[in-house]
């Protein structure tokens, strides 16, 4: 009878959890610029994910190259070649793995940083809270450009130290975010029940928390992926990237330092900044949708 | 005030220990490419005063740097200080004329967006600040450089100034630096100018709904008398501090700007000091010196919204 009962129960919650995500579902596709972000980051997705098949690493060898330097566009070579005879478009195909496995890598970081200090200064509140947000609060402060150059010149290069810098450098947003949801979460009712039923601060954060503050994280994560993906670029154009793997930074890197500017090989520089541009634009339309759909306030605009 | 100290205290402790990770013995770095031995290296050690407890290498490294001495630059052999000196004061140029320039224009598209919201013109400076936001400042730059000053040959592609002009008139040196500092200040603007648009025009709308707003109205006032006197110096307010907080900002904003027009500053003194070593004593000492300008910053505002808005008071 009993356990009849519970599996109805979590049975309800779980139709209400799919409602919820329906409705969600449909919020969104009604939202014209939501959609569009979303279908811009699809294509880069599939770009990313089929990099191997489309522009295998053979054609990317420094000492075998496929062309001759700094070809102009043709119809072998639709967007060139770089100065080492490499063929451009495999080279964004190539980036865009790179640029969005750290965009990624780096919101997950940051993510975790943000939620695990947001939810423990929010929810246990005190001199915990007070530590917690001052030092939140002197990483807002911190201009993030020179403390992520500063990390990632003492700590030298690769693909992961560049996700831990930028997780660590981004974190702070999220994390007061967070902690203001779960200062207003602590005071429901549903919280206070649990409480006197004897539930325990784990039982309570992971079953009552956790969940409402999820959503938040998610429409946060949008907006940090975008600029993981600028700060990455631009680490890598500034030559602290991981100097064994190609990302949309590291092109443009070595096409400032060949000299693509003042050579007019504008199909060397163009390509890998308008990768950028898209797949953050893409992230930021996404991220503006989520914050209408979550936020109803905002949707009248 | 106390959150400023505070914030200054974190930032010398954050750098101090930062650059005491380091992979390698600082002694070790600083002799590299030589062949030396035992007793040389105890010897940099103690000059160094590696060879007394944390704690105390601490408090001398608060006093040096209250001194003014942040240690010798690896790539120019010279005192960091120096070094950073003579970078300020283009940077100041490039970052004040990018701030006022954005802030004017900025400030103007917000009004005429709020005022005639859902025109084409509100419609398109909303597009245009969605873009700028999504495009890596320093390949702005590099398209500037590509389409003005190589294709169509207006503006010179790098530096400050064309070298031998030394003996020129200072009429023709002051149009020379001018020529120069244009694309790279117009990258700038064209960066920040979407953020100054857009708070502008929320602030407005948000004036615009002000009790004091529909008084006016109602008195008969025309109703650009009424955007001139009683909205826009209200909504100011925001773009004030925004500014002031900027301000600190942007200078390690433009590292990359710097770096891609060959900007004589302290962000091409960056970027020189990541690819010559690195360099980690003039890096620390530009880490230092950027969260001290938005720390700054962050204080001027305050106080200059105090000055402004009666309503906050003196903080």
């Amino acid at each position: 009878m009993s356990a009849q009962a519970t599996r109805s129960a979590r049975a309800v919650r779980r139709t209400r959890r799919i409602e919820a995500f329906k409705s969600s579902a449909r919020l969104f596709a009604r939202n014209r610029m939501g959609v569009a972000g979303l279908a811009i980051l699809t294509v880069f997705v599939i770009l990313a994910l089929f990099a191997d098949v489309l522009a295998p690493e053979s054609r990317l060898s420094v000492t075998d190259a496929p062309g001759a330097p700094l070809e102009p566009p043709s119809a072998q070579f639709w967007l060139g070649t770089d100065e080492l005879g490499r063929s451009v478009l495999d080279l964004v195909i190539q980036g865009a793995q790179i640029s969005l496995l750290v965009g990624f890598l780096a919101t997950a970081i940051s993510m975790l940083i943000g939620a695990l200090v947001g939810i423990t200064a929010g929810y246990f509140g005190g001199w915990i809270d007070v530590i917690l947000m001052r030092l939140t609060d002197w990483f807002l402060v911190i201009p993030f450009l020179p403390l992520a150059i500063v990390l990632a010149a003492v700590l030298g290069r690769g693909l992961f130290v560049i996700a831990f810098v930028i997780g660590i450098v981004t974190w702070p947003g999220t994390a007061r975010v967070v902690r203001a949801q779960v200062l207003t979460l602590k005071e429901r009712p549903y919280v206070e029940r649990a409480r006197a039923l004897g539930a325990s601060d784990r039982q309570i954060i992971g079953r009552h928390i956790l969940p409402n503050v999820f959503p938040l994280i998610f429409a946060n994560t949008i907006l940090v992926v975008a600029v993981a993906i600028l700060t990455e670029a631009t680490l890598s154009f500034l030559g602290l990237g991981d100097p064994f793997s190609v990302s949309w930074g590291s092109i443009l890197e070595s096409a400032f330092a060949e000299g693509a500017i003042s050579l007019g090989a504008w199909w060397y520089l163009v390509p890998p900044g308008l990768c950028i541009v898209l797949v953050v634009l893409g992230f930021t339309m996404c991220g503006y949708a989520f914050d209408e759909i979550l936020d109803p306030r905002l949707r009248e605009r | 005030m106390v959150g400023a100290v505070g914030t200054l205290l974190f930032v010398l402790v954050l750098n101090f220990f930062l650059f005491r990770i380091l992979p390698g013995d600082p002694e070790r770095t600083l002799t590299r490419l030589q062949r030396v031995s035992p007793s040389t290296i105890d010897e940099v050690k103690r000059e160094l005063g590696l060879d007394r407890p944390l704690a105390v290498q601490f408090f001398d490294y608060l006093g040096d740097t209250a001194r003014g001495e942040l240690g010798i630059s690896y790539v120019f052999s010279r005192p960091v200080s120096e070094v950073i000196g003579n970078a300020l004061w283009p940077t100041i140029l490039l970052v004040g004329v990018a701030t006022v320039g954005a802030t004017i224009i900025g400030t103007l598209i917000g009004i005429w967006g709020a005022w005639r919201r859902g025109s084409v013109v509100d419609a398109a400076s909303l597009g245009f600040g969605l873009i700028t936001y999504a495009m890596p400042e320093f390949w702005l730059g590099m398209l500037l450089i590509l389409g003005f000053a190589v294709a169509l040959d207006w503006f010179p592609t790098s530096f400050m100034t064309t070298p031998g002009l030394a003996d020129a008139s200072a009429g023709v040196q002051l149009v020379d630096t001018l020529e120069h500092l244009f694309l790279p200040a117009l990258t700038l603007v064209l960066a920040l100018l979407g953020e100054y648009a857009l708070i502008m025009r929320s602030s407005v709308i948000e004036a615009m709904n002000e009790d004091y707003v529909t008084t006016a109205r109602a008195k008969g006032m025309r109703e650009a008398l009424v955007l001139r006197k009683h909205v826009v110096p209200n909504a100011l307010l925001p773009v004030v501090t925004l500014a002031a907080l900027n301000l600190g900002f942007i200078v390690s904003g433009a590292i990359t700007v710097e770096t891609v027009f060959s900007w004589p500053g302290l962000g091409q003194l960056t970027f020189r000091a990541i690819n010559g070593g690195p360099d980690y004593p003039l890096l620390q000492g530009l880490f230092l010196l950027f969260s001290v300008a938005v720390i700054f910053a962050n204080l001027a505002a305050d106080l200059l919204l105090g000055l402004l808005d009666p309503r906050i008071g003196r903080v």
